[in-house]
């Protein structure tokens, strides 16, 4: 068998892919996070509850109307993107005028309440989701087995990750979104709807934390914690990498699935924690974390 | 001799009388555990309330102070007096550390890195079963005897403790608020440049005060542990952090009774609400988005507010 650094190599591919598979998910939902503070200037803290609410319609669609995963690849995200619309227009409006830190808390409030009416209703061991049947099995890579559904997530992933990065920086709407997060007011003289750019932003960027849920849903068990305890790391990601761009998010949330699953076979207590020691390091050598403008 | 306002006076004299008469008309439990989250919530309104920042990991503290004291208590015998001031100790001992690292983040990030800090600590917490007992916790914290001299085994005895650790605090709040340092803090909190421009190190006044909300987190938690005889992950984990910000919001930010009634409210709603399993979680939810939409003074913010003067 093949060693490397004294450990066997398939446990070391297994563990890498596990790495990229976890980042995936982090660089989906850090750019999500980037995108509304970007524009709202607000921590969505409810985040890792969009997460875990599209995983559960991507569940109730199966088991309630019989739609099959691709089609809740599309559903879902638009279902929690009309919730995130109407939630925008009805509470999260209220408070762009007050000190950054309701935002936050009015967030905390909804991820609480969410997550409290899932627990009641699925209990907090949740249901599990079952592997489409197309991306089932599993594929012989010479150096290493790779259970289909796992590259299928990393593959998409990747698109996603591609995709919401070229449509912000390189298309007009793109363009827009970001003169609206540099001067608001001045976007508005130019007869752009604001209001209404800002409900779509929220809703698009919880929409992607519920296309993250989807990808997760055959994956990980569907349960009502399943964001909380994704979202504690996301958000150390989004400090290592500052709140700058949305290609830092992107980049960070890879790079740390990566160094988490690494130390998984050096030191596996640490895997936990690794995430919140590089936060630690990155705040003592540059406080705006690696990406980010300023602080 | 404590700075207390007219209105402030009467309040106190109030809260006091109300805790010498409410072991006797509720349950003596209940009742301590609403002071010690007083305490706990006294000090995340001084970050929140005095400096402006807003942490969503007060419960690394808390949960700290709680496990060392426990710990102590039962595994080297200390008498419960000084299990307190160590779990205090250890409290303040890592608001040092932590608050070095983020105290010169600002809103936001400061909010962000408290909680992942936070969550080391839990990490911690689960990992090492030998100090915390993982997940089943430190069990059956003997409460000893003070000095060494008076039992605790009797509620109403660890009542008078609890009573005066409560007291001790609140004082210590006031008279920091009101105190010099307290005034510096205060104008960095209205104009951070301008105080620094007149030679004052912000960093450092924050410091200290994060330190203070540490040590009363500590002292909160180790006083939680003894009352309970039980320590647990609950008292660490991210929902224990959740819940002291509650606190604070509903009883007002800023205010100096605000706190405990905020205290009062939740563990009330908590043991009230009890009968319907995690509809408890739902309903805070609700209360947390309504006090940020509608309530933003808080129950004593708003009576302050009603009254023309500060509570």
């Amino acid at each position: 068998m093949i060693m490397i650094f004294g450990k066997p190599a398939p446990l070391l591919f297994g563990q890498l892919l596990l790495g990229i598979i976890n980042g995936s998910f982090y660089a989906m939902l850090s750019m999500g996070l980037a995108i509304i503070f970007g524009l709202l200037k607000i921590i969505n803290f409810a985040h890792g509850a969009m997460f875990m609410v599209g995983a559960f319609v991507t569940w109730g669609l199966l088991n309630y109307l019989n739609i099959n995963f691709w089609w809740a690849l599309i559903l879902s995200p638009l279902i929690v993107g009309a919730l995130g619309y109407v939630l925008e227009r009805t509470v999260i409006r209220r408070i762009y005028k007050l000190d950054i830190l309701y935002g936050l808390l009015l967030t905390f409030g909804l991820a609480q309440l969410l997550e409290g009416v899932f627990t009641n209703y699925f209990g907090s061991s949740g249901v599990s989701y079952d592997t489409p049947d197309s991306l089932s099995g599993v594929m012989n890579l010479g150096f290493m087995y790779l259970p289909v559904y796992r590259g299928f997530v990393v593959f998409a992933a990747i698109i996603i990750c591609f995709a919401v990065w070229f449509a912000i920086e390189k298309t007009r709407l793109g363009a827009l979104l970001r003169a609206a997060t540099e001067n608001p007011a001045l976007v508005q003289s130019f007869g752009v709807n604001v209001p209404r750019l800002i409900a779509l932003t929220f809703a698009g960027g919880v929409a992607l934390a519920a296309l993250a849920g989807v990808l997760a849903a055959p994956l990980y068990s569907v349960n009502p914690d399943m964001g909380t305890e994704l979202i504690n790391t996301v958000f150390a990601v989004v400090v290592i990498g500052g709140m700058g761009s949305i290609g830092g998010a992107i980049l960070t949330g890879f790079a740390l699935g990566i160094i988490e699953g690494f130390t998984d076979v050096f030191y596996p207590p640490g895997s936990a924690v690794v995430v919140f020691v590089v936060m630690a390091a990155v705040l003592i050598a540059r406080p705006a974390g690696l990406f980010g403008k300023t602080a | 001799m404590f700075g207390f306002s007219r209105a402030q006076l009467i309040g106190f004299v109030v809260m006091v009388v109300l805790i010498i008469i409410a072991p006797f008309l509720f349950y003596p439990i209940v009742v301590m555990q609403v002071m010690c989250y007083a305490l706990f919530a006294m000090g995340a309104n001084l970050l929140m309330g005095s400096v402006g920042l807003l942490s969503l990991g007060q419960a690394a503290y808390f949960g700290l102070g709680g496990y060392v004291c426990g710990y102590l208590v039962q595994s080297a015998g200390l008498t419960p007096e000084l299990g307190i001031c160590a779990g205090g100790l250890a409290g303040a001992a890592l608001g040092v550390v932590f608050g070095w690292l983020v105290i010169r983040r600002q809103t936001i990030y400061f909010a962000m890195i408290t909680l992942a800090l936070a969550q080391i600590v839990y990490f911690f917490a689960v990992q090492d079963v030998n100090f915390t007992g993982g997940e089943n916790g430190i069990q059956g914290i003997p409460r000893g005897a003070v000095f060494g001299l008076f039992s605790l085994q009797h509620d109403l005895a660890m009542y008078v403790v609890v009573a005066v650790v409560f007291i001790a605090g609140f004082l210590l709040v006031h008279r920091v608020i009101h105190s010099p340092f307290g005034q510096v803090v205060k104008a960095i909190r209205e104009n951070e440049p301008r105080a620094i421009s007149l030679g004052y190190n912000a960093d450092r006044y924050k410091w200290i005060i994060f330190i203070l909300a540490a040590l009363l987190a500590g002292v909160a938690g180790a006083t939680k542990a003894m009352v309970m005889g039980i320590e647990t992950l609950s008292d660490v984990g991210a929902t224990a952090s959740g819940l002291v910000v509650l606190m604070v919001l509903l009883g007002g930010i800023g205010t100096i009774f605000g706190p405990i009634i905020g205290a009062l409210i939740v563990v009330a709603m908590q043991f009230y609400l009890s009968q319907f399993g995690a509809w408890v979680v739902v309903i805070q939810g609700a209360i947390f988005m309504a006090c940020v939409l509608v309530f933003r003074r808080g129950v004593i913010g708003e009576l302050a507010h009603r009254l023309k003067t500060a509570l």
